[in-house]
């Protein structure tokens, strides 16, 4: 690996997206207005779920379903034109490649989490226990989580309209067990035992327990949170090293 | 470098893609200096062996060494220009952008860029986003980038496809500038006629070579005017001896 290699993807990787006005736009402003969305469906609500217990699950979703999505399709438009293959004819290593995507959506993801977190505490209200800046670091994570998972994805489909389709079989099923909609401990035992070997499951406990809980150490951060979190960087970082492998530099 | 060493050389190359012998038992070897044409009906097997070169395309038998090393080397990805026939830059990015992203990759420095876009003559859509540009444009901008560093090969599938005449000359022209600087340069192309622009021949047929040989000893040696009816006149060639 190269460090100049790495920032050169990574660059032009920012560049394309400041060259795409609608797409950047769509990632910055798109999970500020959901989470607006959802802080107004709970405004007149009394007791139960409200925003204060679905705002951080969804700070977590949010950045992960965003970042697979862009992942998946860029890379797999690398691989169809021609300049993936360019680039491993290069002195492009793997890890360039990777590593240089995986530090611009990460700075995308932190962007985006940023602004959605001054959102959720400035105007929308939002009451957690934890301090703020951990969310913004969870959320970076979970982005790399699915950036990961993305480009895991995309050595599978062969046109952009398949790497979409990954998106309800990869993520729905993490969606529905991740214990949004039903604590994973009150799920069917198999269903939980499935949802431990999920990393959103991870990703959604990690942003839930900044929110509700402090702990006495390293910032009062309560130590559940890293070993969330990881948990969460662990698959980040399998699934980078397997899909690692599904870049070739020679093909049939 | 020796004068006579050679920059490519394939022995008893075997390459098999699905259920079909893409290059079936090819060998030649190239020179620096030599503007190596490689020639042939589209679906002969071009592409497959120009990969082959690059070392992106797994082979089943014999050997590519291209600079004395094993094609695909860690050591050659800095001296090898590659343009593939289906223009790879970036779509969303504009010339100078994507020549200055490549550039970057292979470490050479920024003046290569201007040098590069004033030899394929985009100098004045320098700033344009590439998928703006016309199918041309387009396929000079992608040799461009193989330009950058001044690699000691150049491997380029048909680059010349669908330029206006004038430009096609130009080209033409630039391949054979590099060559006399050192540079060994392999062109492919399915237009017979752009043979007498090459030092040397090789025609391809179904994964084999017809010939291999310098346009006048061809015509010679086949008794005709021009290499479409050379390649003709070895094809029936072959045909009866078989």
């Amino acid at each position: 690996m190269s460090p100049r290699i790495t920032f050169a993807v990574a660059t032009r990787v920012l560049t394309q997206l400041r060259r795409d006005h609608r797409t950047a736009a769509m990632l910055l402003v798109l999970p500020c207005l959901i989470l607006a969305l959802l802080a107004w469906m709970f405004a007149d609500a009394a007791g139960g779920l409200g925003f204060d217990s679905l705002g951080p699950p969804l700070l977590a979703l949010i950045p992960f379903i965003v970042m697979f999505l862009v992942t998946s399709v860029t890379t797999l438009r690398e691989r169809s034109s021609g300049t993936l293959e360019r680039l491993l004819a290069m002195p492009t290593g793997k890890g360039d490649f990777l590593g240089g995507y995986a530090l611009a959506f990460g700075l995308v993801a932190a962007v985006q989490s940023v602004l959605a977190v001054l959102l959720c505490f400035g105007v929308l209200g939002l009451d957690v226990a934890g301090p703020v800046w951990m969310l913004v670091v969870v959320a970076v994570c979970d982005a790399v989580l699915g950036s990961a998972l993305g480009l895991f994805v995309s050595a599978f489909a062969r046109t952009e309209f398949q790497a979409v389709q990954f998106l309800p079989l990869v993520v729905f099923p993490q969606l529905l067990l991740c214990g949004l909609f039903i604590p994973r401990d009150q799920m069917p035992p198999a269903l939980e035992a499935i949802s431990n070997v999920l990393p959103l499951s991870y990703a959604v406990d990690a942003m839930t327990s900044v929110s509700s809980t402090v702990g006495d150490a390293l910032g009062g951060v309560d130590p559940a949170v890293w070993s969330d979190l990881a948990v969460v960087v662990g698959f980040a970082v399998a699934a980078l090293a397997v899909g690692a492998g599904t870049l070739r530099r020679r093909t049939e | 470098m020796m004068k006579n060493a050679t920059v490519v050389d394939v022995t008893d190359l075997v390459v098999q893609r699905g259920r079909v012998r893409a290059i079936d038992g090819v060998t030649f070897s190239t020179r620096p200096g030599e503007v190596t044409g490689l020639l042939g009906p589209s679906g002969c097997g071009k592409s497959t062996l120009m990969r082959a070169l690059v070392g992106v395309q797994i082979v089943q038998s014999g050997t590519v060494e291209v600079l004395g090393l094993p094609a695909g080397d860690k050591r050659l990805r800095d001296r090898v220009g590659y343009v593939t026939q289906a223009p790879s830059v970036y779509d969303d990015l504009t010339v100078a952008e994507n020549l200055r992203f490549f550039a970057r990759v292979l470490g050479v420095p920024a003046t290569e860029v201007d040098r590069c876009v004033e030899a394929v003559d985009l100098t004045s859509r320098c700033d344009h986003v590439v998928s703006r540009l016309s199918g041309g444009q387009r396929s000079r901008a992608s040799l461009a980038v193989a330009l950058l560093g001044s690699p000691e090969l150049l491997v380029l599938d048909e680059p010349t496809v669908g330029l206006d005449p004038v430009l096609r000359r130009d080209l033409w022209a630039m391949f054979h500038r590099l060559a006399d600087e050192g540079t060994a340069v392999l062109v492919s192309s399915h237009v017979m006629d752009e043979a007498e622009r090459c030092d040397r021949l090789l025609l391809m047929r179904e994964g084999r070579l017809l010939a291999n040989d310098t346009p006048r000893t061809l015509l010679d040696q086949t008794s005709t005017e021009d290499v479409e009816d050379a390649f003709l006149t070895l094809v029936d060639q072959a045909g009866a001896a078989a």
